[in-house]
Formats: structure tokens, sequence, C-alpha cells
């Protein structure tokens, strides 16, 4: 079939084409524009003569299922889709600005820095998971950010969509994506593992701080072979001033098991957010990597990379929450925290990769201007902590898995709401006030968390007597 | 235009009855039926009679194996197929016999094709079990999507333009739009008798303009189907294997 050339000034299906923007090997992109569409187009044109990779078309197909599907900040917003048996095309939000890519002469970026573009992309890639979507094409090139900061994740052609078909399942015998930020996993053949995009991610936070890439630039599959059994070079081996909680998340991010790695993109995020809780392990300190005789075991025992036969995305976000609980250390009576704490507790045991966030407001005055010694000159700060620990000890939790947070703001609630929204948290607890008095005067905290909250949220109250 | 595929009902008269009416909530102008109304289930008349009055109302069917083997003695059957089929031999009338050996065994629609098991032989009623399997069918014909049933256990396969074929275990009630750039064979569940674990009646309803396909399930009143068969002598584990969707 004779197909229309594409060129300034044709219109496709109501889309008046502008100029040409990139022209790369998979696809051509054009700008665009419709009368009734009020933001900047860009329309993406497959590359599909004879004689063209096979794997353009496939990746194309797969852009034209899953773009349409993908909502929120972190993807562009998707218009219209054209198939094959006309002209193919998908019309796209035009994301303005370059790509991560253009950062890579100025590498190593300054911890800070790098941790926070680490941040956004964490929670880009959250908001693609709960989207049932795995990138699996993480690397510079396909990150782009919002004026208003947001990571936006582009090009879909390599990636997983765990509720329709994969049409890349059995289109290439060997594992196709950019190998430098390939997961082991993917090597094995396995594409419904969200975790292979935070091992992508850590390739490129490595890359970031320290200027080499982990892994090297190898793009033979025997050379792409060896990150199933041979660790990096720990960054503190690269660069002495590494810091050990940087160290932590990088390299947990690279672990050969999936299971090894962050459970969740929502859970990196939110260690990068508060580094200074992160919970050392033997990871942070070390600057040698495994010894030979682990890596031989490793290579020569198989199996050792364990394949789950089937991952089941949802479920796994599901198992892995967020829970803030929010205690009121001052006003709280012990009965209320103790049913807290019980319920947290039965939450947290059914979800062993659950962790839990503490949350205390420390009440500003409207006007009054507070100050952070309290009369007896002690930091009331300090004391929040020291009592949010304090209610969580009984819950014996490994300190990977617990943090303290104590927030100070006039209005609980919306700190309460604003904390579980900066921190994808999942699932909120909450103690209902118990003085009517003191709620008709006040308002209800966990009223108000309870119908603004972005997530679950479990209102708590003691058993009273029937009066 | 939105249709509805009803496949394997299988006498099947709360299920049936049920996807009926959720097919008509999300509003289904029109019904194919993929064949084995009878068989297994205890109310083979109910169902053939609602096929027929439906077909004349514009829904078009074809043949089953269960269909075919009520009408002549040659199908070869597991025991307590036979002995429902037996059963049900001797309760359609005539005329309702007549209805079912006269179905076609396959039908053409625009890219589409209906057939009860797959497209390659059908009159051989080989089941669409892996791969290689979907990809001899896809192979047999120039349909766009081929929709079948047979085997109780939706499945959706692709066969690109390099013949690279892809299979998928689609999800309840997210639609999937089929690319015309491949041919897509798609495997029904069972409205009667489902056979992959989830015991709620399926069905699927196709949109010929977005070509989206949407594999629906819709729970039924089990314990009353059930007991049809009970109540009629069929084998007790015809009526055991509804609950549990096996």
């Amino acid at each position: 079939m004779a197909r229309p050339s594409v060129q300034p000034g044709v219109v496709i299906d109501g889309f008046k084409v502008g100029e040409r923007l990139h022209s790369g090997g998979m696809a051509t992109l054009w700008s665009v524009t419709r009368p009734d569409i009020n933001v900047p187009l860009l329309m993406k044109i497959p590359r599909i003569s004879e004689g063209e990779d096979p794997a353009a078309i496939v990746s194309f197909e797969m852009e034209q299922l899953i773009l349409p599907r993908l909502k929120g900040p972190h993807v562009p917003a998707c218009f219209a889709t054209g198939d094959f048996a006309h002209q193919a095309y998908v019309v796209i939000e035009l994301i303005p600005g370059q790509t991560l890519y253009r950062r890579l002469p100025e590498l190593p970026l300054p911890y800070g820095e790098a941790c926070l573009i680490a941040g956004k992309i964490a929670a880009a890639l959250a908001d693609l998971h709960r989207q049932n979507v795995i990138h699996h094409d993480i690397k510079p090139s396909s990150i782009m950010f919002r004026d208003s900061g947001e990571a936006v994740l582009i090009d879909f052609g390599l990636s997983h969509h765990t509720q329709l078909p994969d049409l890349l399942q059995e289109e290439f015998r060997l594992p196709y994506g950019t190998a430098p930020y390939m997961a082991p996993e993917r090597l094995l053949g396995v594409r419904d593992d969200p975790r292979s995009d935070l091992f992508s991610l850590g390739v490129l936070l490595y890359f970031f701080t320290t200027g080499v890439r982990p892994f090297g630039e190898t793009e033979t599959l025997r050379g792409m072979r060896r990150r199933l059994w041979r660790d990096p070079h720990p960054p503190r081996k690269l660069k002495p001033d590494y810091p050990p909680w940087l160290q932590e998340v990088v390299m947990r991010c690279l672990e050969i098991e999936p299971a090894s790695r962050y459970p969740t993109a929502s859970q990196l995020a939110f260690d990068l957010a508060h580094p200074d809780q992160i919970k050392l392990t033997a990871r942070a300190e070390r600057i040698k990597r495994d010894p030979l005789m682990t890596v031989w075991r490793r290579r020569f025992n198989q199996g050792l990379l364990q394949v789950e036969r089937k991952v089941d995305v949802a479920a796994q976000l599901a198992s892995s929450p967020i829970v803030a609980v929010a205690i009121d250390t001052v006003d709280g009576t012990d009965e209320l925290n103790g049913a807290l704490r019980r319920t947290a507790a039965r939450i947290l045991e059914t979800l062993p990769a659950a962790r839990l966030a503490c949350v205390n407001v420390l009440k500003l005055g409207r006007i009054t201007i507070d100050r952070t010694l309290d009369e007896q000159g002690q930091n009331k700060h300090v004391d929040r902590l020291v009592a949010l620990k304090h209610w969580a000890s009984p819950l014996k939790l490994n300190e990977s898995r617990l943090t303290v947070h104590v927030l100070e703001a006039i209005d609980p609630a919306s700190a309460i709401l604003e904390f579980a929204r900066a921190n994808h948290v999942d699932h909120i607890i909450v103690g209902a006030r118990q003085d009517s008095f003191v709620r008709s005067l006040l308002g209800s905290v966990s009223a108000k968390v309870a119908s603004e909250a972005p997530c679950t949220v479990t209102v708590v109250r003691p058993q009273r007597p029937a009066g | 235009m939105l249709l509805a595929i009803f496949s394997d009902i299988h006498a099947n008269r709360q299920a049936f009855s049920a996807c009926l009416e959720s097919a008509r909530t999300r509003g289904a102008r029109r019904i194919i039926f993929l064949g084995d109304f009878v068989g297994y289930g205890g109310d083979p008349e109910w169902t053939v009679d609602t096929a027929i009055r439906l077909i004349a109302d514009g829904a078009v069917a074809v043949r089953g194996n269960h269909d075919q083997a009520v009408t002549s003695a040659s199908e070869s059957m597991n025991p307590d197929a036979q002995a429902a089929i037996e059963w049900t031999r001797g309760r359609l009338s005539a005329a309702q016999r007549r209805f079912l050996a006269e179905l076609p065994l396959t039908l053409e629609e625009d890219d589409r094709l209906y057939v009860h098991s797959e497209a390659s032989s059908p009159q051989r009623w080989r089941y669409v079990q892996s791969t290689p399997d979907a990809a001899r069918s896809l192979i047999a014909t120039p349909a766009h999507v081929t929709f079948c049933g047979h085997i109780h256990r939706p499945a959706l396969y692709s066969m690109s333009a390099t013949a690279k074929m892809t299979s998928f275990v689609p999800t309840a009630h997210v639609p999937i739009q089929l690319l015309r750039g491949r041919q897509w064979l798609a495997v029904l569940g069972s409205v009667g008798q489902p056979r992959d674990g989830d015991p709620a009646a399926a069905y699927a309803l196709y949109d010929t303009s977005s070509r989206e396909i949407t594999y629906c399930r819709v729970p039924y009143d089990v314990d009353a189907a059930a007991a049809r068969i009970r109540e009629n002598g069929l084998p007790d584990r015809l009526a055991d294997r509804l609950f549990v969707g096996r």
C-alpha cells in the first residue's frame, strides 16, 4: 500500500504536520497541531520501510497499546494513535526541554543534586508501576522534567504492561534494551518484575554520582552476562568521600537478586528523601567487591538467581506498602496509643516488606513566634523523636523498616496529608480524638485526614464501655 | 458496534442468563455464539430455545462438538460428557436437534472469523492449548481476528507480520486493542462450565470500531445450576466442578 509521505503541511487524521524535530533509528518525531488541542504536540512515526529492524515495528506497537492507558504527570499525555493500515503514529504531549542525557558531560554531579534527580525518577517509577507498567529502558535519554519539577518518563517501546499482551515476549532471541542499564534477570528473559527498573535507576545513580558506569559500556551478551555473578566496585572505592548512606541506597538497587533490592520504587524514593534515617548495613561501608569465592559460587551454582515464575506486580506493590502512623505524644492517651500500636502491629505482621513511618506534629501557634526550646531549654523536636521511638519500640521492628518524623505545622491534619502525599504513603493510621469537647473546639484531625487522604486511612478508636 | 460473544454455554441457564443481562447492561448490540449450547448442564431445552429466539433477532451462531454429538452418534467423548449427551438427546425436540445440526462450522463477518475449536480444521475439534496450536489456526485464515472457544480457558494469541507469536492470559474487564498490524486469536472462556479456576461465567465484548476486546466475568447462581444437574440425574462431577471452575 502506498503510504502518504509525511512532510510539513500534510494533515493526518486532523493533525497538521509542522517541522521535523528528530530523526532517529526507530522513528521520526514531528511537531503537529490540531485546533482543538491547546498543548504542544509531538507525532511519532515509526520507520517501517523494507529492511528496517522488525524491532522498530514491535516497539511501536507496544507504545500504541500502552501510551493511551497511562495517566498522570510522570508520562506524556497521549492524544491519538493511528495504526499500520493507514499511517502508523502516536500523538503525545510535547515535553519541552532536553532529556537527562544532556547532563552527561557534567558528571559526576554533586551528591545532593544526583539524589534529588534519582528521587524524582523513583517517584515517577512508583506512579508507573502502580499503573501496571514496567518501563524496561530507564536511562538518561528516556527521562525528562516538567517545569514544575516532576520527572517524565518517555519511550515505552520496550515496556511491559501486566494486563496487556507482551508483544516483545517472543520477538527477540536476545534481551532487547540498553546494555549498561539492563537488570541481570532481564538476561534470563524475565520481563514482569518492576524491580528491574530499580536496578536501572541504581545504575543511573551510580553513574551520575561517580562518573563511571557500574558495568561498563559492554554491548556483547557475554559482557552483559557478567552482571549475573559479578558485583560492581563499591562507589566508595572510586570516591573515598562517597556518603555511606548513598552507597547503601545505590548498592541495594544494584543487588543481583531482585528480592534483595528495594521492594518498591516508593520505598526507594522514601529513603532518598530521608537519608538521615537510612539503616546502614554492610553495604554502606564496603570498599571492595565480593570475594572471588562468592563470585564463583554465583557463577557456577546454577539457579542462584532465582527467577520467580510470575510476578504479580499489583500484589507485589500491595505487599510492600509505606504505612504512616500519626502519634500524638502529648495529648494522646496510653489507651489510644496502645490501640494504634496494636493496629500497626497487625498490618506489619501480615506484610513483611511493609515499612512504618511514625509521624508526630509539633503544633505551631498561628501568631506567636515559636521557639524550638521550651521553658526548660529542652529541644522539643528531639523530645518528640525520642517519644516516637519509645512508642514504636514494643513493635520490635528491624530499623530498616522504621522511621520517625516530627513535622512542624499549624494544622496537624494538613501536615499529615502533606507528608502522605510527598512520601507516597499507602496507608495512614490515625487516632480519633476522644474528648468530644476538644474535638468540637478544634475539629477532628482524623476526619479531615480520612476525607482528604490520597490513600487508605484507618481511624483507630479504643473500645469504650457502653454508656 | 459492540458485539457480545458467548461460547460453551453447555445448557447452564443461570450462567447464560447472567451473561445476557451483563452484556445488555454494557451496551452490546449483537450476539455471537461460538457453539456448544448443550451438554453437561441441566437446561438444554431453554438454552436452545433462547438461542433460536436471539438468532431470529439477528444473532449468529456456529456449531460445537457437543451440539453435533446430540445429533449424530459419531462423536466420541468421556463417560460424563457422553452421559450428558445421551440425556440431552432425549430432552430435545426434533426441531431443536435440527437447529443444532444445521449450524455452520465457521462464519466470517468483515475481517472476523467465528469457529468453535480452531480454524485449521474446524471439523476435527482440536483444542488451542499452546502457542503452536494458535499459530496453526492463525496461518489457516486471513481473518484479522479469529474468535473461538472449546477449551473453556480464556487466552489471547497474536501473530506478527513476521510470524512471531505472543500468548497472553487476559485480565477480566481490561480492554485490549487488537492492533491491525498482526492477526489475533481470541480464545473465549466458557459461559456454562469455566475451567480456569474461576467459577464465574465467562464471555467477551468486542468493539468493532475501536477493535477492543474485553474479557468479562459474571458471578451467577452456581447452586441453582448445580441443583438442575443433580435433579436430572446427571453425573455429580458435572455439578461439583461448577463450584470450583475446574
